[in-house]
């Protein structure tokens, strides 16, 4: 279970810092005898970072606790599931969770989440990022604390946008990127797959017209509201339904994830692309490994989420990570005092540089070196102040399932009839008179 | 002295027949030694038994008794406070659903009906094949033929996925040249060509499992018959309905039914390659989506109980379709 993966760069002084943390344990467990309690941090699959910070809090806890890491499944979804079930067994092992923010209130509103003492609250979320902390709080409530945060970006090709004419200084529609992949016969990439990059995408498109898939997302189930057939859902279909029926997004869209779009975008067809910030650390790994052409890497560039109106911002989607402490952990203390060291803001930049996952900390983006190795962080800082969460509701997961059931395969989606077939499959899931 | 070996033999088969012979027998006169006898072989009988009966209930009893328990209540795991007892109310929103319960169970009728009755095929093929090789290569016949039912399921789903994949596959490449087939070719995103796949993934992996089933039954085809049958002038054919098949008639039904029983639970193909995508949903990715994905749990054992129950027909048509007597192992007529 354990998920102890280290990275290449820190690897060996964190090995040594472990091999010399193990024999500090053992010899003081010779001398005295004291237990040191030790903390479990379900963690998401990542590049080895987790698993570096839970060994770098143990060290500074100077013994107060130790932290041990357990490996989730490799998809948000199947992380909920497990999370949820194992809380809902008032399993005593969560003492720390990695969780996806779409999640937390389905986790929360049942009390699985114990709750943020006041002042670890304030002190953890002091100078975060606007759109991570609404992903972290629940009925007004912070239930969880911002550990990174995740937006997508739009990544275009140079070439593409100079042929077109673009100025990508400013901000840009869908209906241009469109035009423009039709006119140069061009793919885009975007998420088609059944999935839930799916809600994601429609997601952002509804909220950057400034409105929300849910009409009153605290609602109990049977009350819950959704308003896809109104302007904003039509026209997000609409968009969705061109790129579709006009084949834009190559003849595999149906099983396209965010990694097959990077996979396109890297194809000579590639022209524009809406991802989260990880194809820029892979496209390099793959032009240094001889994988795709170095000429590739000069060729992208990097510029805010489309907008649907040129009058309205966009609302890049809103991902990342939040810390939670189970309700029935037997170390909630400790666990927040362990939470505290493994937000600090260095910790959140170095996750970045090494794991590629962005801080929900403002101070953290202040690092000179980051410009190094991710020049876009600052459009990443921006696009996080402007991110707009998913629909935070217990009743996500059905809501998501059911847009994906609808919206996909994006060729079938009809402006005049899914919105409206949409609304209405959710309200019957959620009153319980239909199946999902 | 010489009735004595008949009388458990005849015990055993009056306990086995209508509890009325029970009274008869110890009416019948005998004296206490025998049925003293036969109560104490009852008794060994539990004790040998009885431990592997009761964990057999407890494993498999049990979760039936609570999935059924479970399917009456409205119950989300993560709202533990809402849960409230339904009745059947969670059978009715499933049996009503034409857009995603019956057409789950046709999709899941149609995997059935078509793999079973291509495996049958094509497993009797490998079966004469394996039953007339030569001696020397029979060996290495068999091992070579059942090499794809030893693959994990998931394994071999996941082989077939990234054959046909758009991106990754190869299929399209080198099948280019078949009409029909070309490199914009998305198996995966029409039901037409997705539920094809998933049947052929599953053909490919389990007609070994019947060929070797029906081997068996070719090898227990006494020689005499056939050989008399050729004497009496019958040709290929007429050897295959009148004389082959019948006797084989215990080894295909066993083998239909084990098939159809496990094609009606088709899950993992589904899962790996579309996860229900194009229509593909079958009743128990529906069941394992509603229970683990949603986590309702009462509407997701009400699908459990009702896949149960579709099983269980399946048995019960298998066995009176075929008139086989499977407690003796035996074709009634066939009497070996």
């Amino acid at each position: 279970m354990g998920g102890s993966q280290g990275t290449p760069r820190r690897g060996r002084p964190a090995r040594a810092a472990g091999a010399a943390l193990a024999a500090a344990i053992l010899l003081s467990g010779c001398s005295d005898g004291e237990d040191v309690p030790v903390l479990t941090w379900y963690i998401n699959p990542d590049d080895g970072g987790q698993a570096n910070l839970a060994q770098l809090c143990t060290e500074e806890s100077e013994g107060a606790y130790e932290i041990q890491t357990s490996l989730l499944p490799a998809d948000a979804p199947s992380q909920r599931e497990q999370l949820a079930r194992r809380l809902a067994a008032n399993d005593d092992s969560l003492d720390i969770m990695s969780l996806d923010p779409p999640f937390i209130p389905e986790l929360a509103e049942p009390g699985f989440l114990a709750p943020v003492p006041e002042d670890v609250g304030e002190r953890t979320t002091e100078d975060t990022l606007e759109g991570a902390l609404a992903g972290a709080m629940w009925d007004d409530e912070l239930v969880a604390v911002p550990f990174w945060a995740n937006t997508q970006l739009l990544w275009y090709r140079e070439s593409v946008v100079e042929e077109a004419g673009l100025d990508m200084d400013e901000p840009v529609t869908w209906d241009q990127v469109i035009e423009t992949a039709l006119e140069q016969d061009k793919l885009l990439g975007v998420q088609g797959t059944r999935a839930e990059s799916m809600t994601v995408w429609l997601n952002a498109l509804v909220e950057s017209q400034d409105q929300s898939i849910l009409e009153n997302p605290e609602a109990p189930a049977a009350e819950l509201e959704t308003n896809l057939d109104t302007e904003p859902g039509v026209r997000a279909s609409e968009i969705i339904s061109e790129i579709g029926s006009e084949g834009l997004a190559g003849p595999g869209v149906a099983s396209m994830d965010e990694n097959q779009s990077m996979l396109l975008f890297q194809r000579d067809e590639g022209s524009f692309m809406v991802n989260w910030p990880f194809v820029w650390a892979a496209t390099k790994a793959a032009a240094d490994e001889g994988a795709v052409d170095e000429e590739l890497v000069d060729d992208i560039g990097w510029a805010q989420y489309p907008r649907v109106d040129e009058d309205t911002p966009s609302a890049p989607p809103l991902g990342g990570i939040n810390l939670a402490v189970g309700a029935d952990s037997e170390n909630q203390e400790l666990a927040f005092e362990a939470i505290e060291c493994i937000v600090q803001p260095e910790n959140q930049t170095e996750y970045f540089i090494t794991n590629g996952n962005p801080p929900s900390s403002e101070a953290a983006y202040d690092d000179p070196t980051l410009e190094d190795e991710y020049p876009m962080a600052d459009a990443i800082r921006e696009a996080l102040e402007n991110a707009a969460p998913r629909p935070q509701t217990p009743f996500y997961n059905e809501i998501s399932i059911a847009i994906q059931q609808e919206y996909t395969p994006i060729a079938g989606v009809s402006a005049e009839r899914t919105p409206t077939q949409t609304d209405s499959f959710i309200v019957e899931v959620l009153r319980g008179e239909r199946l999902l | 002295m010489t009735t004595a070996p008949e009388t458990p033999r005849r015990q055993k088969r009056e306990a086995a027949g209508s509890s009325a012979a029970r009274p008869a027998s110890r009416k019948n006169g005998n004296g206490g030694k025998r049925t003293n006898r036969a109560k104490s072989e009852a008794r060994l009988g539990w004790l040998i038994a009885g431990p592997a009966f009761f964990i057999m209930l407890a494993v498999t009893a049990y979760p039936i008794a609570q999935a059924i328990y479970d399917s009456l209540f409205s119950f989300r795991l993560t709202a533990p406070d809402e849960r409230s007892f339904v009745f059947l109310q969670n059978y009715m929103t499933i049996l009503s659903d034409t857009e995603v319960f019956w057409r789950a169970l046709l999709v899941t009728l149609l995997v059935t009906v078509v793999t079973v009755a291509v495996e049958l095929v094509l497993g009797f093929g490998l079966a004469l094949v394996m039953h007339k090789a030569l001696k020397r290569i029979r060996g290495a016949l068999r091992t070579a033929i059942l090499v794809p039912y030893g693959i994990i399921t998931v394994v071999s789903a996941f082989a077939w996925y990234y054959m046909f994949d758009i991106n990754s596959g190869f299929v399209n490449g080198w099948f280019g040249w078949v009409p029909g087939i070309d490199s914009d070719l998305d198996w995966f995103a029409n039901f037409g060509t997705a539920i094809t796949i998933i049947m052929a993934s599953e053909i490919w992996k389990t007609t070994p499992f019947i060929a070797l089933l029906l081997l068996a039954g070719l090898a227990q085809v006494p020689d005499e018959l056939v050989e008399a049958s050729k004497v009496d002038g019958a040709r290929w054919r007429q050897q295959m309905t009148r004389v082959i098949l019948p006797n084989m008639k215990a080894a295909i039904m066993v083998a239909v039914l084990f098939r159809a029983l496990d094609a009606f639970r088709i899950f993992d193909n589904v899962f790996i390659m579309t996860n229900g995508a194009a229509g593909t949903e079958v009743l128990s990715l529906l069941a394992y989506r509603t229970s683990i994905g949603r986590l309702e749990i009462g509407l997701g054992s009400a699908v459990s109980v009702i896949l149960f129950i579709c099983v269980l027909l399946i048995c019960v048509i298998a066995i009176k379709g075929f008139k086989v007597d499977l407690a003796s192992g035996t074709d009634s007529k066939g009497g070996k």
